[in-house]
This record gives C-alpha cells, sequence and structure tokens, in this order.
C-alpha cells in the first residue's frame, strides 16, 4: 500500500493529527508526489514553518493558491551526485501542476462576508463589528472555520484533480471539524435569535421561560456583550442562514466517498489511543477514514546486541578508543529502546486498527525544511512494499 | 520575584505536541515532593468527557480536567441561585453560553482562578498551595490568559466583569501567577516561543521560565564524529545486521540531530539566558517519565 493506492478515485484529502506531528510537511509531500504523477493538485497549508514555505515558493498568506514554480523544487537538490533513490527526478511533475496556499483566516473570513452580504455597506458594517472581530480573529475556530469553507470553495471548481488540506494544530484531530460547528452554531444563530424574540420555539420547547434566561445571560455576562450580540445578529441577518446551508454542504463534502481521512501519527505513547479514537470518531460521523501515516519512526536497524559486546567490537572498530567506544554503544542503546518502542507501538496499532493501510516514515536527522527533505519522505509515501523495505535496509548505511 | 515552585498558579504552555503534560506533571510532582499540596488542572479548550472532579494521583498529588461546561455548571450553581440552577440545567444557555466568543475560555479560567484561592467557594474544597495549568497550545493558551481582561474590558457591568477583572488581576500578578513556555530545538516551537514572550510582554506579562524539552546534548566532537565517520566507510559494504555499523550510524545521527537543535537552542539562550531550562530526552516508560522529568527540572530550576 502506497499513498497513490490510497488516494485513488479521491478528490480531497484531509491530512489531520494532534500537534506537531507533521501534518504540515506531510500535506506537501502528497501534494509533490501527487503531481509528479501528473494530477492538478492544491495544497492548503495552515502556517508552514517559514524554511518549508519558502521551499515551496510561499512567501506570504495568500487567499488563492499559487503555482509553486517547478525551478525552486530543485533548490537544494543535485541530481546525480549521490542523492538517495527517490528523490530530484521523483519529484518533478510530468503533466501535473502543483499549486498551494498558505491559509489566511481572516483575510478568508472577510471574503466570506463580502461574498454573502446583500450590499457594500452592509459588509462593512459587519466588519467593524466588535463581535465579529474578535470571531475572525479568535484563534479558536477561526481557522478551522475558514479552511474547510476555502476547501468547500475550491472543491467548487474544476480547476484541480486533487486538493489537499492540511488541518491547523489542535489538541485532537477532530478539532478542525467540531470548531467550525462550534462557529456555525453561533452565526446560525438559532439560539440567539430565540432569546431575541422571547416567544421563539425554542425557548417554549425546552420549557424555560425566556425572561430568566435572559436576565441570567445578563447575570452572567454582562450588559453590553448582549447588546453586541444582538446587534451583531441583526446585522448578519439572513446571512446567517447562509453561513448554516454552508456548513451542511461541507459536512456532505467530507462524507463523500472522494474524500480520504488521513491520521499522521507519532509513534509515541498515546498515538495509539488517539488513533484508534479518531477511527471510531470519523466512522461516527460517516466519514471515510483511509489510513494512518506513523511519522518519526525509528526502525530497529540490527536488533538487540549484547552491551559488552557491542563495547569490544566498537573499541576494535574504532582504533581502540575506549571511551568513544563506550558513548557509542550506550548512544546506540537508547536508539534502540526507541526502535523497540516504535516497533511494539506500530504493532498494537496494526492489531487495533485491522484493516486500515498503515504507513511509516522514519524519523530523519534534521528537520524538514526543503525540497529534497520533502523527497526523502516521498519515497516512503508513494514507493512500493519492496522499494520502502530497500530503503529502510540502507538506513544503517 | 519568588522561585518558580513558590507562585500559587504555575501556567504551562507551548506548541502542541512539545511536550506541556509532561513538562506540567513534572513541575507538579515536583512542588509535592517538596511538601506542597499541589493539583494539575488540564485546561482542555474541547471537552471530549464532562466532569470536573479533583482527583488524587499521589501523595499531596492531585488532578483535574476542567471542563468549560461543567465549570459553567458550578459557577451558575454557586453564584446564580435559583436563576443559576435553572440555566445550569438549560440546554439552550448551555450551547447560547459555549458559542459566545471567549466565555469557554474565561469560565476554565475561572475555574483555575478558584482552585488557586485560599478561601475555596466549592463546599468541601480545600486549598492548595500550587495549582499547576496543563494549558492549551501557545495560541489558545494565550487566549486564555488574555480572556479574563478582555472581558472585564468588554462587559464593563455585572458580575462577570467584576469577576473577569479580579481573575485578571490575579493572572496579573507576578509572586502569584508563573507562566512557563515549553518548547523543543525546531523552527517554529522556537519561533512561537519568542512571539509568546513578545506577545506577554505586551500585556505586561513575562515568561518566568522556558523549558527546552527533548533536549539532546552533543556527545560526540567533530573530531569523534569522523573518526565515527572513518569507522563507517571502513565496514563498507556493509551487510546486513551489521551491529557495529548499526551503532556507528547511531551514533552519526545523534550528533546530527544534537547539531541540528544547536541553532534553535543558542537563540534560545541567547533570549532568556539563565531562564532556560533543559530537560533531556528520556526514553523512559510512561510511568517513569514523570518522576525523571521531575529529577531534571530539580537540577535547572
Ligand atoms: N520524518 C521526520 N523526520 C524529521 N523531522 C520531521 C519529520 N516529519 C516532520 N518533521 C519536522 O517536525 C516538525 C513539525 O512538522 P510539521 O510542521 O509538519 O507538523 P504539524 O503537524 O503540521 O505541526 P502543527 O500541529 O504545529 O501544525 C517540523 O520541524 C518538521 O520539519
Ligand atoms: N523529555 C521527554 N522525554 C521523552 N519523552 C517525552 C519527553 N517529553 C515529552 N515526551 C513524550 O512526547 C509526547 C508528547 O508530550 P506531551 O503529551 O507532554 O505534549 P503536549 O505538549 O502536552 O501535547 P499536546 O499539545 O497534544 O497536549 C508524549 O508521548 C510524551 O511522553
Ligand atoms: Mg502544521
Ligand atoms: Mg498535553
Amino acid at each position: 500500500m502506497n499513498v497513490p493506492e490510497l488516494l485513488a478515485g479521491r478528490r480531497i484529502c484531509v491530512c489531520a493529527g494532534s500537534g506537531g506531528v507533521g501534518k504540515t510537511t506531510t500535506s506537501a509531500v502528497i501534494g509533490l508526489g501527487m503531481a509528479a504523477r501528473g494530477l492538478r493538485v492544491c495544497v492548503i497549508t495552515i502556517d508552514p514553518a517559514r524554511r518549508l514555505a519558502t521551499a515551496l515558493g510561499l512567501n506570504e498568506l495568500s487567499n488563492e493558491p499559487r503555482r509553486v514554480d517547478v525551478a525552486r523544487w530543485r533548490t537544494g537538490l543535485t541530481p546525480g551526485t549521490g542523492d538517495p533513490p527517490g528523490t530530484a527526478a521523483d519529484v518533478e511533475p510530468a503533466a501535473g501542476e502543483l499549486w498551494a496556499m498558505m491559509l489566511d483566516p481572516k483575510q478568508t473570513f472577510d471574503d466570506l462576508i463580502d461574498a454573502a452580504a446583500p450590499t457594500v455597506e452592509r459588509a462593512a458594517a459587519i466588519k467593524a463589528n466588535g463581535i465579529y472581530r474578535q470571531l475572525s480573529s479568535a484563534v479558536a475556530g477561526s481557522q478551522e472555520f475558514t479552511a474547510v469553507s476555502k476547501l468547500y470553495e475550491l472543491a467548487q471548481s474544476d480547476r484541480f484533480d486533487l486538493l489537499v488540506l492540511d488541518t491547523p494544530p489542535a489538541r485532537n484531530a477532530l478539532d478542525f471539524l467540531e470548531a467550525p460547528q462550534r462557529l456555525t452554531g453561533f452565526l446560525d444563530g438559532r439560539a440567539l435569535q430565540a432569546l431575541a424574540r422571547p416567544t421563539g420555539l425554542g425557548v417554549r420547547l425546552l420549557g424555560v421561560g425566556a425572561a430568566p434566561l435572559l436576565s441570567g445571560l445578563k447575570r452572567i455576562t454582562g450588559l453590553d456583550l448582549v447588546s453586541d450580540i444582538t446587534t451583531f445578529l441583526g446585522l448578519l441577518g439572513p446571512m446567517a442562514e447562509t453561513f448554516g446551508h454552508r456548513a451542511r454542504a461541507v459536512e456532505a463534502l467530507l462524507r463523500s466517498p472522494e474524500t480520504a481521512f488521513l491520521l499522521i501519527a507519532s509513534a509515541q505513547a498515546g498515538s495509539i489511543d488517539e488513533a484508534v479514537w479518531f477511527a471510531e470518531s470519523l466512522e461516527r460521523r460517516q466519514l471515510p477514514f483511509s489510513g494512518v501515516i506513523v511519522n518519526r519512526f525509528h526502525h530497529d536497524l540490527v536488533g538487540p546486541t549484547p552491551l559488552g559486546d557491542l563495547e569490544a567490537a566498537l573499541t576494535a572498530a574504532l582504533g581502540g578508543d575506549t571511551d568513544l567506544a563506550v558513548r557509542v554503544a550506550e548512544t546506540m542503546a537508547a536508539y534502540h529502546a526507541l526502535a523497540v518502542r516504535d516497533d511494539a507501538e506500530l504493532d498494537r496499532l496494526r492489531t487495533r486498527l485491522g484493516e486500515v493501510p498503515l504507513l511509516a516514515v522514519p524519523q530523519f536527522d534534521a528537520e524538514i525544511t526543503d525540497v529534497s527533505g520533502l523527497a526523502r519522505i516521498h519515497a516512503y509515501l508513494f514507493g512500493s512494499e519492496a522499494e520502502r523495505a530497500a530503503l529502510i535496509a540502507t538506513l544503517t548505511a | 520575584m519568588p522561585a518558580l515552585l513558590d507562585h500559587r498558579l504555575i501556567f504551562v504552555t507551548g506548541k502542541g505536541g512539545v511536550g506541556k503534560t509532561t513538562i506540567a506533571r513534572g513541575l507538579g510532582l515536583l512542588g509535592a515532593q517538596q511538601g506542597r499540596r499541589v493539583i494539575i488542572a488540564e485546561l482542555t479548550p474541547t471537552c471530549p468527557e464532562g466532569g470536573i472532579a479533583e482527583i488524587e494521583l499521589d501523595e499531596n498529588l492531585f488532578f483535574i480536567a476542567v471542563d468549560p461546561q461543567a465549570a459553567m455548571e458550578e459557577y451558575l450553581r454557586i453564584k446564580g441561585g435559583a436563576v443559576g440552577s435553572v440555566l445550569a440545567h438549560s440546554r439552550l444557555f448551555a450551547t447560547l453560553a459555549m458559542a459566545t466568543p471567549g466565555l469557554r475560555e474565561l469560565l476554565g479560567m475561572g475555574k483555575i482562578w478558584e482552585l488557586a484561592q485560599l478561601e475555596r467557594r466549592t463546599r468541601d474544597g480545600d486549598a492548595y498551595d500550587l495549582v499547576v495549568v496543563d494549558a492549551p497550545a501557545t495560541g489558545h493558551g494565550v487566549a486564555a490568559l488574555r480572556t479574563p481582561r478582555v472581558f472585564a474590558d468588554t462587559a464593563r457591568v455585572g458580575p462577570i466583569a467584576a469577576h473577569a477583572a479580579a481573575i485578571a488581576t490575579t493572572i496579573a500578578e507576578p509572586d502569584f501567577t508563573a507562566v512557563v513556555a515549553v518548547t523543543v530545538a525546531e523552527e517554529m516551537p522556537v519561533r512561537e516561543t519568542l512571539s509568546l514572550a513578545d506577545t506577554l510582554a505586551d500585556d505586561g506579562l513575562q515568561l518566568d521560565a522556558v523549558v527546552l524539552n527533548q533536549h539532546r546534548a552533543a556527545r560526540f566532537s567533530a573530531e569523534e564524529d569522523e573518526q565515527i565517520a572513518a569507522a563507517l566507510a571502513a565496514r563498507s559494504p556493509i551487510r546486513p545486521g551489521d551491529a557495529v555499523a548499526g551503532a556507528l550510524s547511531a551514533a552519526r545521527s545523534a550528533r546530527a540531530r544534537a547539531e541540528a537543535q544547536r541553532e534553535h537552542a543558542d537563540a534560545l539562550t541567547a533570549r532568556f539566558g539563565d531562564r532556560l531550562v533543559r530537560v533531556p530526552a528520556l526514553s523512559d516508560d510512561p510511568e517513569g517519565l514523570a518522576p525523571a522529568v521531575a529529577h531534571a527540572l530539580v537540577k535547572g530550576l
């Protein structure tokens, strides 16, 4: 199994996972690799490391995809000079195109308002509203909300064969689905509108008089805030419904069989539980779970070796430098412990997830900041089973 | 300025996955080992499971997961009287309150504040000497720290404004509250830590400590690395399962990783000086991790 097989027939690939596991890196690799296979691909990245962004030719936030200049892919690459297999040539696109954008949540939000508002004046009034400003720039929710919004928008056009969505840093992999729902819940404003009209259905259904609710709200939040919210929702008016519709359309899109959810995970403790929980949550929401990429994996290079024997052999190899040999042996023991742990975790993951495809990407020595780094990961995600095994064997050398 | 563990409230934040939970546990354990009554409070931005119970982990060491919804219900019961308990049970009200920008964060911070009071508001709540907050990742973490001030300024009247103002004052009190940033020596986490320090400074706060977690000290000099590389080259072509070659290349990897970290570690040292505490990568099992981290912290603090 490899990424092209996982993504056969899919138009959307969502890379989810908890903070710092490699979502942005993996999204870039998938974009690169699929473009190299002739597809028109757009990667929606969120807050990439500066050096990686530069490597992709993205130097500022933008709300429109930009074509990634192929010539840039070669910077930092020296083809034909002993690069490991699967680097330069493999990632040069044949007929494909790679596009990328760095999501600008605030701008995306403003664009949404501009598009939905009946008049320019109304749009301006909304954008000037304090509650709107808080909403559109709040960390909690606005990245998630605008990311799926952008995905939806791009999916409506035929410009791309594949959209790869990187997801915002979050504590858990499903936050990017839940946060937009919370925000839409607010924008949709049914609860608030029910309050504004005290005879509203919502209030009566719950069997609670509106008066205590309203006064309770005042008691809790202070008057000014309530009137701010009411003004804001008044301004939004029927637009609120537009947001509701859109949210439902996004849900439908994510649920479609043309979408693939990939979980990016680390082999560290806790990732198993997370993966299992992620799989179950997706299933509950009827969302298509397609595979797990276990990133930063430590491969067991040589199996256990008695420390004493190893020290002796290393001393010989290092020209009798016992002190150095001991430290090398200790380093090996530490590495081996990690490898054993990762291996056990991967096994447990396999058992718990059953049929779900699993791909492991090794921990490299340096951060992935350029195209040759991406190419190295590419070899693991896009190669065949046999090619991967051959690569892992060369890790020793 | 009191020592870090002599604050009443320690707020631990940092980029996702860098080790906030691990360091918060280590700090909590260390505080407890030194005889304080400590609670570690996980401040979650989402609420997978409800509940707001204080669980005893160990001698002097407690844990609580602060669910904003449960925190709100508790607040309403304490403050809202009869109306409060009606509201506490209203689904509509809960939806509304949870969707109101910033209110979730405020309620979470309100509970943290309550835990840190010597006179607890909750019935049979005993006082803690130290509350260690396992805060959400930087962005959300800063939002949580700021929310009380923002609320106090926006909602100028009513009890919540007064309450928010009280919390904000506590947070701004350097003898009471400390902020700790956790980072690893990689580009993005370090950049976030530096910009966190700037953001806090704008609010009149500062980072009391920066923990460089998963730190890999250089174990091999450049000369030794050459020696190792030569020994590795001498074994070429390497036959599968060659343990010596495996060890030599693991050593080269370890050196390369330490080197890759150095530039970032230097940037942190330059900015934070002796406020920087290094905690090595400890390949312990999950149970052994907290004591090992506590041990590493005791040396650094
Ligand atoms: N296989 C790997 N080997 C070594 N370093 C890696 C590997 N994969 C990713 N990294 C590095 O790990 C760091 C985090 O990666 P990345 O930014 O892709 O994670 P993320 O999941 O997008 O993080 P966030 O949740 O903060 O958005 C980067 O510095 C990246 O270069
Ligand atoms: N010093 C360390 N040595 C070894 N492993 C560590 C160390 N610090 C953290 N870890 C491991 O790294 C992983 C992430 O750590 P942790 O859960 O504390 O991060 P976090 O910042 O709380 O993550 P999140 O943002 O998801 O809440 C865990 O598996 C933890 O066991
Ligand atoms: Mg990212
Ligand atoms: Mg955590």
